[in-house]
């Protein structure tokens, strides 16, 4: 029934401040705007710890969803941010913590909203970061994107989530299959049915996993087919310098699985070579005395889509790097051109192709346009953010693709100090580069075969060379 | 709840009477109020019953209001939740939620909604409790109209029901309503759901913060929930506890080892607090780690490079670090210390970046030097996180990395910076690059900064000139390259590098100026482009400082400045001042009259800073007729030298807040910040934390032990903590031995025992009198037990031994509790057995090892898992020694040999097992198998491994070292320790040789997966009254003829079971108990045999299954 809440929104009244300089809409609404002076005063120091309230702040500087846990905190607090915000220049750049005279602001920035939480005593920083992005987490897990308008079309849904997941500043039910259950997320069969039975979205009972001792998992689960997928994702992280030679590289691998297994599961699952991995960080789910012992992971999965594992496998260890990329940058002096050439070919790629390949350069501000002809792909330029796009798809070793031409510079303008990084994405299937390989897949507990699948994929992360 | 909306609010036309009319609604509210006020303290109960008089008043009231005033918005909202429609009220309640949303205001609906708090659809209530606790505090006479739907609520069956009444009834913020809400947090607190004792602990700081006389009331409530053993709870509890009472450290102390151990399965965000909390406890409980450090360690360096080692190594090395310590200094760590690190470290591995943070501060506060390395790994897998996570880290490390600068150093390269990084995670890698550079890796470092002095980012780029200057002032070795590369910089073109680098040279000369002549006259030179005041000021400064290097120049840079002055800014003004009264004072030949019209010029200026510093100057270098006192020492004024400025971290010496905080990240103290307590000069009494539970260690003589007691041990106990150990301690034992003799006295016929002091004589015959200490305190234990089913027949034999005891007195004792405080868990292995023969073997093993030749088998080779101390290496010889003694095995052995493998099928390799009912080594929780192979080919069997287990779940192996050749006609045995997790599902594995591969299942019988324990008759019946309805299973049987007498009773139950005889009283009763391995959990079993042979059967136990079929299989054993 979410198309209920369909009048008209209002913006934010102009808070003095002269940010983006953006739309200050005034509506009628917007007059009971409280933002008297003694807003302030109403909660002393040492009311409470932990999160006090939650603004979010789209990207033109509007506060479209507050929420307080607390007493009410007034919107002008934002000031302060958006101070901060206008000093930082750039989004990157607000720092994550501000403090101001009565309150600290920590924020967060994600998919394009500010999440601004008010803090009024000492707490852990992390601690209200991590939060925020379990928020933002699960408002994505529920609403697909975690963007403005499904928000404002899931206010009070939203609403209902943050109530469950704070009490009192303080996280109470964060895990996404007993959010699940308590409130169920929006389809648009369910919004039809409810509107003819009058049931309602949210349940009644406490969720069984609240009380287990496995609270990521709901109980009751069933699947006509049962299937248990996991997606191996290696990210090469690597700075490549001016020579070619590899001045950082490291593997960061995640495991996701997507789970749908009927009633409680207990799986296993073993690599071949589980000594590669080097740093691992677990999802609460696996028991982490076997992985000590065995180096099996074994867990009773939540379900649907999750993370397992995360990993790392050291710099110690070579890394392969799949690509390699010959290039000439040049600028010339008291002349307003300069030349471009790229070139991007395979490298111990594991006789697999690499694909997706995509180059990203944040040019010199005082370069005014490109003239360039890829032999493979297609390139853009922004000419007022300076990046340029070279989509090049796919690697053949027979002909590597290139790119070449010319820079327009601003004329007059001293030629740019230093040649621009190359911001290399690629993506090679059915391969992780670290070698692992998941050797097996038990499951315990149920009676039914499943089906099981993995994947391998690798992929570029912050890949950089630089020229 | 039926028709509770309607019961509490009457439809107001129905009930319109007089008392509704002009101002009396409002004074009888205000009058019902008072009386409310006055009443609540007695009966909170009044409430329920005014409340529906007075929602009818409110309403009325509010219909006055809004009738009067101009306040006719919302009317559709108000008129949709007047409706019996629940589809309507959802609609508008959705509607004002969003208004609330948006933050506009939806007060004057308060009315209207206040009265849908008890509607039965479930979602329309959630949102009527959101808004009532955004305007609660606002409409506080309103609210009370609610208050009577949550009492109710409060006695739903409903869990979730109680939960949510209680989070909505402490969220509204109305003073008047604190007695209530006291009442219902105290119910809560002893609620069945541990659900709704999380919300009454989340509760008590919102009672807190609306009304802090409440304080000791709460803390009453708080010591009741950390009590609670759910780990649902601990975390909000110690929320709340952290909020009302953090100075109220003594509350922790029964708590601090259950909260340990909890640990690792609490939620993530009650990790974080638990965390953080036990870091300041620690502080105020332990002695420092590091407090003898400093005084043994020539160089620190050495410990930055055993922190490495100890991280490559993994956990094992840890010990053998922890284990070099003492050698050295007396520290010792306190086991409950030790805990506490070993039981959070785990958690690096945590996917919550909070938490990880939060064990890389208590680590880094906590932990000794040698391991405070371990946290580094998992901090630098944070920086792949979010920016913000990033960004707190980083501020971390930095910190960290002064102190620990080796800890860091293998990760050099992951702070590397790439140019798509922000500009504030740029800059804190550079500080950390920074703190991190060392004679070894700067060259690496500053061909890093080479590249960041190119970048774009051009603040970055001012960053990475400080950093090359802070590089060079702390490594002497490389501040000439330092320097000159700074120097080629003064020919870029960006201005601002230049300026930045002309500030850092300015500062690296300062420390060598006589060398640099010529890089003075260069900046001299430079003088003429730069406008940058600050690096414009600087190169003054440093031409007035070091004229006599530059005299020829120095006067016509004076020159240029003279005529520039009035467009310089101020601080570079004040620079051309103080320049002119330097070379005035060293070449006032030339620079006299320039002096003067510098001068002339500042005393006009509009500045008065600059006004005040010319006539000062003036003063002070000119001489005057009367005052010349001053100008005499001008020059000594002037020209002192000055020391150079240390280049140093801003984040130097945070760290005396506490890591991960949020005073650390804004160095600044944050409003309700704690400080984090220095380290005690003497460790507060650690037996505080002693808790009178049976499972729990009374550590006594903890005084003692502190002498002797190595890390080494401590961190050898593997899973199980000091809390964990079986009741060994030795105040329960005396009492059970003093039970025993009185017993004795009463003449228990003891039968029974014929077999053991066989036993015992043998032990005795190949005993010395040379036993060392501690084997006699083993040895003594052992005693005390078996005089408990010894009874009478204590004479002849069995005196030698209690003789050699008793005369080994006071100092023996103390070993022996040494021992088992140092390492329960070893002792946990030795208690177990069933104090018959199992341990006899193990004695006479002892006395091989002292007084005899060594065994004439050859040892396995090593058990697999290393073992850490010398009693798993004693037992791992037990072991071999086994099949030396098959006469005392064999009764012990609960099931005798069991075939795995047929010779047959194996091709000649013939495999059985037997369960040993030793404890074994590796762990605790495992059942130890022996497993004999022998090998009846005529060919050699080589590389005898186990092979991939297919275990069912939570089923573990500890495989039995490989097996390298079996010669033919040779037999061996091996050890494997299985872990059935309290289930009798068999263990199937394979059996590998080089050639084949054998499938074989070892199903335990269900006596096997206990371990015996030791309780007097007391703690026996206390255990066993805890045990009752569904635990308790009972089967009557007749025994027959045969086994009714007290001997072979015992005999088979013992047989079938690896139980412990626990004294009795009646003699008709036989009491055993036990504790299942992996869970701990006691099975107590007693058999009631009359005299006719009629005997009934109680089997007490948590595990409802196990107990079914301990009972069966005691039954069949019995009645056979």
């Amino acid at each position: 029934m979410s198309e209920v809440v369909s009048f008209k929104l209002s913006v934010r009244q102009s808070t003095g401040h002269s940010n983006c300089g953006v739309l200050t809409a005034f509506s009628a609404a917007s007059a009971s705007v409280r933002r008297g002076p003694g807003a302030e005063s109403l909660t002393g120091p040492g009311l409470g710890k932990m999160i006090h309230s939650l603004f979010l702040i789209n990207c033109s500087g509007d506060i479209f969803l507050e929420k307080h846990w607390k007493s009410v905190v007034s919107q002008s607090v934002c000031d302060y941010f958006f101070e901060a915000q206008e000093k930082a220049a750039d989004v990157e750049n607000v720092p994550p913590v501000i403090s101001t005279p009565h309150h600290y602001l920590i924020s967060i920035y994600r998919d394009k909203l500010f999440f601004v939480s008010v803090i009024q005593t000492e707490v852990p920083p992390l601690f209200v970061i991590e939060f925020l992005h379990r928020v933002a987490d699960t408002f994505q897990d529920y609403f697909g994107e975690c963007s403005e308008a499904a928000i404002k079309d899931n206010v009070v849904i939203v609403y209902e989530l943050l109530e469950e997941m704070l009490d009192n500043g303080f996280p109470l039910a964060t895990e996404s299959n007993i959010l699940k259950e308590l409130i169920k997320p929006p389809t648009i069969l369910r919004s039809v049915v409810n509107s003819i039975t009058g049931s309602s979205n949210v349940g009644d009972t406490l969720p069984t996993g609240q009380l287990s001792n496995i609270p990521w998992r709901r109980a009751g689960v069933k699947y006509t087919n049962n299937e248990a997928y996991f997606d191996v994702v290696e990210e090469i992280d690597a700075i490549i310098d001016k020579s070619g030679s590899t001045v950082f590289a490291e593997i960061q691998g995640v495991i996701d699985a997507c789970i749908k297994l009927s009633g409680m599961p207990d799986l296993s699952l073993s690599f071949m070579n589980p000594r590669l991995l080097d740093d691992v960080s677990f999802h609460p789910c696996i028991r982490f005395k076997r992985w000590e012992s065995e180096r099996v992971l074994s867990f009773i999965p939540p379900d649907g889509n999750f993370r397992l594992i995360s990993y790392r496998v050291s710099s110690q260890n070579l890394v392969a790097i799949p690509v390699y990329v010959k290039h000439s940058i040049s600028f010339k002096e008291n002349s307003s051109c300069g030349r471009f050439d790229v070139t991007i070919g395979p490298k111990q790629n594991m006789g697999k192709t690499i694909e997706g390949v995509t180059v990203t350069v944040h040019m010199p501000k005082v370069v005014l346009n490109m003239n360039l002809t890829p032999t493979q792909g297609s390139y853009t330029f922004d000419p007022v953010t300076k990046v340029l796009t070279w989509d090049v798809g796919k690697i053949t070793p027979q002909k590597l693709p290139s790119l070449k031409g010319l820079v327009n510079l601003q004329s007059g303008a001293p030629k740019p100090e230093e040649n621009p990084s190359l911001n290399i994405q690629f993506k090679i299937q059915q391969l992780a580069i670290s070698g692992l390989k998941v050797n097996r897949l038990d499951m315990y507990g149920e009676k039914y075969k499943p089906f099981k699948g993995v994947k391998y994929v690798t992929k570029a992360g912050k890949f950089q060379v630089r020229t | 709840m039926p028709g509770a909306g309607e019961l509490l609010l009457p439809s107001s036309d129905s009930l319109a009477s007089p008392l509704c009319s002009g101002r009396r609604p409002l004074s009888t509210l205000l009058s019902i109020k008072n009386l409310l006020r006055k009443d609540t303290a007695y009966n909170p109960w009044s409430v329920s019953f005014l409340a529906p008089l007075l929602s009818f008043l409110s309403a009325k009231h509010s219909h006055i209001s809004a009738k009067c005033g101009p306040m006719t918005r919302h009317d559709d909202l108000k008129e949709m939740l007047d409706t019996n429609k629940d589809s309507l009220k959802l609609e508008a309640m959705k509607r004002i939620v969003a208004m609330i949303a948006r933050g506009k205001n939806a007060s004057d609906l308060f009315p209207a909604v206040v009265k849908n708090v008890a509607c039965k659809n479930i979602e329309v209530k959630k949102l009527v409790y959101v808004y009532l606790v955004r305007y609660a505090e606002e409409q506080q006479d309103l609210a009370l109209l609610s208050i009577s739907t949550f009492q109710r609520g409060l006695k739903d069956p409903n869990q979730l029901i109680r939960a949510s009444a209680l989070r909505v009834l402490s969220s509204i913020r109305v003073p008047i309503i604190v007695p209530i809400m006291m009442l219902a947090i105290k119910e809560a607190a002893s609620d069945m759901s541990p659900y709704v004792r999380k919300t009454a602990a989340h509760a008590i700081p919102k009672l807190y913060s609306l009304d802090s006389d409440q304080k000791d009331q709460l803390i009453e409530v708080i010591e009741k929930l950390l009590a609670d053993k759910t780990t649902l709870v601990a975390g909000s509890v110690v929320m709340a506890f952290e909020e009302v009472c953090p100075e109220r450290i003594d509350l922790i102390h029964k708590n601090y080892r259950k909260l340990c151990n909890l640990l690792i399965d609490v939620e993530e965000w009650g990790q974080v607090v638990i965390i953080s909390m036990l870091t300041r406890y620690a502080r105020t409980q332990f002695l420092s780690p590091t407090q003898n450090e400093s005084l043994l360690e020539e160089n620190p360096e050495k410990a930055f490079y055993g922190s490495e080692e100890d991280e490559a190594k993994g956990p094992g090395s840890e010990e053998a670090a922890a284990a070099a310590l003492p050698t050295r200094k007396p520290y010792v760590m306190d086991p409950d210390h030790r805990l506490l690190l070993r039981n959070t470290k785990p958690l690096l591995q945590s996917r919550s970046a909070a938490v990880v943070m939060a064990v890389a501060q208590l680590y880094f506060h906590l932990a000794p030097k040698a391991e405070v390395g371990v946290i580094a790994k998992a901090l630098v897998r944070l920086l792949r996180s979010h920016s913000e996570v990033q960004y707190v880290v980083l501020q971390n490390v930095a910190t960290m990395s002064i102190k620990r600068r080796g800890m860091f150093e293998p990760y050099l390269k992951s702070f590397y910076i790439r140019s798509t990084d922000p500009t504030q995670i740029k800059i804190l890698k550079l500080e950390v690059l920074t703190n991190l550079a060392n004679e070894t890796n700067i060259p690496t470092v500053l061909r890093e900064f080479q590249t960041y002095i190119r970048s774009m980012d051009k603040d970055f780029v001012a960053a990475t000139i400080q950093a090359i200057g802070r590089c060079a002032t702390n490594i002497g070795r490389v501040r000439d390259t330092c320097l000159n590369g700074l120097v080629q910089l003064l020919s870029n073109r960006d201005e601002l590098v230049v300026a930045e680098s002309v500030v850092v040279i300015k500062k690296l000369l300062q420390m060598q100026p006589a060398q640099h002549g010529e890089i003075i006259k260069h900046l001299a030179k430079l003088t003429d482009n730069i406008q940058v005041p600050m690096a414009r000021a600087s190169i003054l400064w440093l031409i007035g400082e070091y004229c006599e290097h530059v005299p020829r120049i120095a006067p016509d840079v004076l020159r240029k400045m003279a005529k520039s002055f009035t467009a310089e800014e101020d601080i570079v003004k004040l620079q051309v001042i103080n320049l002119a009264a330097k070379l005035y004072l060293t070449n006032s030949k030339q620079t006299k009259l320039l002096t003067q019209y510098v001068l002339s010029l500042a005393k006009y200026d509009q500045n008065y800073d600059i006004r005040d510093r010319a006539r000062f100057t003036r003063q002070l270098i000119v001489p005057s007729e009367q005052g010349g006192a001053l100008s005499r020492h001008a020059k000594k004024l002037f020209l002192a030298p000055k020391p150079a400025p240390v280049l140093e971290s801003s984040f130097k010496d945070r760290d005396h807040f506490q890591l991960g905080s949020l005073s650390h990240l804004l160095n600044a103290k944050a409003t309700g910040y704690q400080e984090l307590p220095d380290w005690p000069e003497e460790a507060p009494d650690p037996s505080v934390r002693n808790v009178e539970v049976p499972e729990w260690t009374k550590c006594s003589n903890r005084e003692k032990r502190k002498e002797k007691e190595k890390p080494f041990y401590s961190d050898s106990e593997g899973e199980s903590g000091p809390t964990e150990s079986a009741d060994s301690d030795p105040e329960s034992e005396s009492e059970s031995d003093s039970k025993s003799s009185s017993e004795s006295g009463s003449g228990e016929s003891s039968s029974e025992s014929d077999n053991e002091d066989q036993d015992e004589d043998e032990e005795k015959g190949r005993s010395s009198e040379s036993e060392q200490s501690e084997e006699e305190g083993e040895k003594k234990k052992m005693k005390k037990r078996k005089k408990v089913p010894e009874g009478q027949r204590e004479g002849s034999s069995s005196d030698e031994g209690s003789d050699s005891s008793s005369s080994s007195s006071e100092s023996e004792m103390t070993s022996d509790t040494e021992e088992e405080q140092v390492e329960p868990a070893s002792w946990r292995k030795k208690t177990p057995p069933s104090g018959k023969s199992a341990p006899a073997a193990k004695e006479i093993s002892l006395l091989d090892l002292e007084d005899f030749t060594p065994p004439s088998v050859q040892p396995l080779s090593p058990p697999t898992v290393v073992s850490t101390s010398l009693a798993a290496d004693l037992e791992g010889l037990t072991l071999t020694d086994s099949p030396l003694v098959p006469s005392l095995l064999s009764p012990v052995s609960g099931a005798g040999r069991q075939e795995l493998l047929h010779r047959v099928a194996g091709e000649g390799l013939a495999v059985d097992y037997t369960f040993s009912r030793q404890p074994f080594s590796g762990d605790p929780h495992m059942v130890s198998v022996h497993i004999h192979f022998s090998n009846s080919s005529d060919t050699p069997i080589k590389g005898l491994h186990v092979g991939t287990p297919k275990l069912p779940a939570g089923i573990s192996i500890q495989e039995f070292p490989e097996i390298e050749s079996l010669s033919p006609g040779e037999s061996t045995t091996a050890i494997m320790g299985i872990n059935f997790c309290d289930s009798t599902q068999a263990a199937n594995f394979q059996l590998c040789t080089q050639t084949r591969q054998f499938y074989v299942s070892i199903q335990p019988p269900v006596g096997e997966l206990m371990a015996p324990v030791f309780m007097s008759e007391n703690e026996f019946k206390k255990e066993q009254g805890k045990l009752t309805g569904m635990n308790e299973i009972t089967e009557k049987l007749t025994l027959p003829d045969a086994s009714r007498s007290d001997h072979v009773v015992v005999q088979k139950v013992t047989a079938t079971a690896n139980l412990g005889r626990v004294p009795c009283g009646t003699s008709d009763e036989y009491r055993f108990a036990g504790r299942t391995l992996t869970s701990g959990s006691l099975v107590l079993l007693t058999l009631d045999a009359r005299p006719t042979g009629a005997a009934q059967l109680t089997v007490n136990s948590e595990k409802m299954v196990i107990g079914t079929m301990l009972v069966k299989d005691v039954v069949q054993a019995l009645t056979q």
